[in-house]
């Protein structure tokens, strides 16, 4: 995964939120083992007690589920259940367009135009696609 | 805690007696004081940065702790310990000072380590040394700047120590030695064991703290978790900054 940790925020807050973004991009699916926490801390280059802060968070959220391990207690899995990361998701999309909303206004753009803005640019992004 | 009960049960108790604790702690080189009344306790599993300008007593702490000075008044314990034979089972040791033998291989070393340390683990070391591709049979004092403070590091960090007492690890290394020297903290932490480390570069090494210690002047002026001053919307190092602002 890719880490980007700025050092004026709590650590494990930024952690809870990357692995939240890991889960809805699919970078995690459902049901995929976690890997340790020291592998993760590792990757992430922090340390483990706080890589385990921001999982125990994650697994509070019930996004996280303990994995059935006799050997390694601390295992975990992504959750089988989507609608918890569907909801995830709609929440981030919706922070998105809140900044983006705010952005917009800043700048003096009723919101009319902003509709009219989105939906030009989309039709543009869409025909370049095709 | 109620360690300083000398009938206690150190067996029973151990679950609960710090890693280290620093009671009323002071230090004077002649009258001229260092280290003024110093209170600090470290559970296990906690990486606690010790952090303040040269000569504000970062050293001084870390050699009371390891028994090359003594207090002038107050205590230091280890485990419940003060500095002794006991201690020195427990507490793995990087000092500020290269005392390694530029005439020995770095094989010697470890063979010396081994013979010195029965937590000492070659089978760790000889993994960190191949991992950073050093040849066992290199001499010491050929060995780069860099490569000679690794080497320095990875004999401190594959003894399966209680306390790691690292003085200045990554002082005059380039970044990417930087990162290595980190990582082989991290990867070799254990929630039985704490890190106490030195150090006045505090923006390299804020990501991998637990906790922080300000120091200045032979006081301490602050200490909280690392995620408690973030909270606050600073980093450790903008933290420090405005501490120590001249």
């Amino acid at each position: 995964m890719t880490w980007n940790i700025d050092y004026d925020r709590p650590i494990w807050i930024q952690l809870v939120e990357q692995l939240q973004v890991a889960l809805i991009s699919g970078e995690l699916n459902p049901g995929d083992a976690v890997p340790s926490v020291r592998d993760l801390a590792a990757d992430a280059q922090v340390n483990i007690n706080t890589m385990q802060r921001a999982l125990a968070e994650l697994e509070s959220r019930g996004l996280l589920v303990p994995k059935d391990n006799r050997w390694r207690a601390s295992g975990r899995a992504v959750t089988e259940d989507r609608s918890l990361i569907d909801e995830i998701k709609l929440n981030y999309a919706r922070s998105i367009l809140e900044d983006f909303t705010q952005k917009m206004r800043s700048l003096g753009l009723d919101d009319g135009e902003i509709v009219s803005k989105v939906a030009e640019y989309l039709s543009k992004t869409r025909s370049k696609g095709e | 805690m109620q360690n300083n009960d000398s009938f206690l049960n150190t067996s029973a108790a151990s679950a609960d007696i710090p890693l280290l604790e620093c009671r009323n702690l002071c230090k004077s080189y002649g009258a001229l004081p260092v280290l003024y009344n110093w209170n600090i306790t470290i559970a296990k599993g906690r990486i606690v940065g010790l952090l303040g300008p040269n000569g504000s007593g970062k050293t001084t702490l870390i050699k009371l702790i390891n028994g090359l000075l003594t207090p002038t008044s107050g205590e230091v314990l280890i485990c419940g310990n003060p500095p002794g034979v006991e201690s020195k089972k427990v507490i793995s040791y990087l000092s500020d000072k290269d005392a390694l033998d530029s005439g020995m291989r770095v094989e010697d070393t470890i063979n010396l380590y081994s013979d010195f340390f029965e937590d000492f683990s070659e089978e760790r070391m000889y993994g960190m040394l191949k991992r950073l591709s050093i040849d066992p049979m290199t001499k010491i004092g050929t060995l780069s700047k860099g490569n000679r403070e690794k080497v320095r590091l990875i004999l401190t960090m594959s003894r399966e120590a209680k306390l790691y007492v690292l003085d200045e690890p990554i002082g005059g290394v380039d970044p990417a030695a930087r990162d290595y020297i980190l990582d082989t903290i991290i990867k070799n932490y254990s929630p039985e064991s704490s890190i106490l480390l030195s150090t006045h570069l505090i923006s390299d090494v804020e990501r991998i703290l637990d906790d922080v210690i300000f120091v200045s002047n032979g006081q301490i002026m602050f200490a909280d978790a690392a995620d408690n001053i973030r909270a606050q919307g600073k980093s450790v190092d903008q933290l420090f900054r405005e501490t120590y602002r001249f």
